[in-house]
């Protein structure tokens, strides 16, 4: 597959499109780690919710 | 499991962490498929190689649009039915519709310097998506600087409606006015216009990137809704300690 005299822009464009799917995931994925380690400290703490399920419960 | 039924933030819980992970390996697949068959893709008679650009391009602006009307339904959701889920529903889009709305402006602007000699013209369409991606800041922007998320909600969703309008000037700027852009050559009256060579990968890719649009917003409304759960732990665990 050659990509003639404009591989560079083409290239640039399907990296850049990798690059921020890439960064959307971790960024979702951090975030769901760090509302888990929340809850689980505020359940450490004794901290109940109101059905009286366990902070982390789903 | 009825719709109703996933207006309780628990059982959404639940089903998110049923279908998540199904929806993650179909998305992964779609996109292999659709990477695999733009790499096969022929080169354009008139513009070479810098066609494969499209199939990332074009995804990329339509979800920009329809993440705008997904927000657009949720705001709906909030101010007339109050649904529970449907501010929740509205902020996590938000993220994920700028930063396919940031690579539809790229992705284009990279095309448009061999195609048309200039990253950028400010024509109709160029200018109305740059003021998508602009309100699509503008409502990030909003939910942050606001600590109550129901008051966030109502003023986050009339700027969404209000918002809406641009959507169909996006869609038609191209017949509307004299543009640089190209008129459709997908969804338009009379069928598509490409080659089913470029057409079939592009409709891969379309769904692909749909499929991932669906798996992160699920993903992000669970983590905003284990936010909101902090959130309300943490203002109980307050008015414990102060009593």
């Amino acid at each position: 597959m050659s990509l003639g005299p404009y591989a560079s822009f083409v290239v640039t464009s399907y990296t850049l499109v990798a690059a921020t799917v890439l960064l959307l995931v971790t960024w979702i994925a951090l975030d769901y780690r760090r509302q888990k380690a929340r809850l689980r400290d505020l359940e450490a703490s004794g901290v109940t919710r109101r059905s009286g399920r366990q902070a982390t419960d789903l | 499991m009825t719709l109703i039924d996933l207006a309780n933030p628990t059982r959404f819980l639940s089903l998110t962490a049923r279908v998540l992970p199904w929806l993650a390996g179909a998305t992964t697949m779609l996109l292999l498929v659709g990477l695999y068959q733009s790499a096969m893709a022929p080169d354009d008679y008139q513009q070479g190689a810098t066609v494969k650009i499209m199939f990332v391009h074009v995804p990329n602006a339509w979800l920009s649009m329809f993440v705008w009307g997904v927000m657009s339904l949720a705001a709906l959701g909030t101010l007339v039915w109050r649904h529970p889920l449907a501010d929740v529903a509205a902020k996590a889009a938000a993220p994920i519709g700028a930063a396919f709305t940031f690579l539809a402006l790229v992705t284009g602007s990279l095309w448009g310097r061999p195609m048309w000699g200039t990253y950028w013209e400010w024509d109709a369409r160029l200018t109305s998506v740059l003021i998508l991606f602009l309100m699509y800041l503008g409502l990030i922007a909003l939910w942050r600087a606001v600590e109550d998320p129901s008051r966030a909600a109502r003023a986050a969703a009339i700027l969404t409606l209000v918002g809406a309008i641009n959507l169909p000037i996006i869609k038609f700027s191209v017949d509307w006015w004299n543009t640089l852009h190209q008129p459709a050559s997908v969804l338009r009256m009379g069928g598509p216009s490409l080659d089913r060579a470029f057409l079939i990968p592009l409709l891969v890719m379309a769904i692909g990137f749909s499929l991932l649009f669906v798996t992160l917003h699920l993903a992000a409304m669970r983590n905003e809704i284990l936010r909101r759960r902090v959130r309300s732990l943490q203002m109980m665990q307050a008015s414990r300690q102060a009593a």
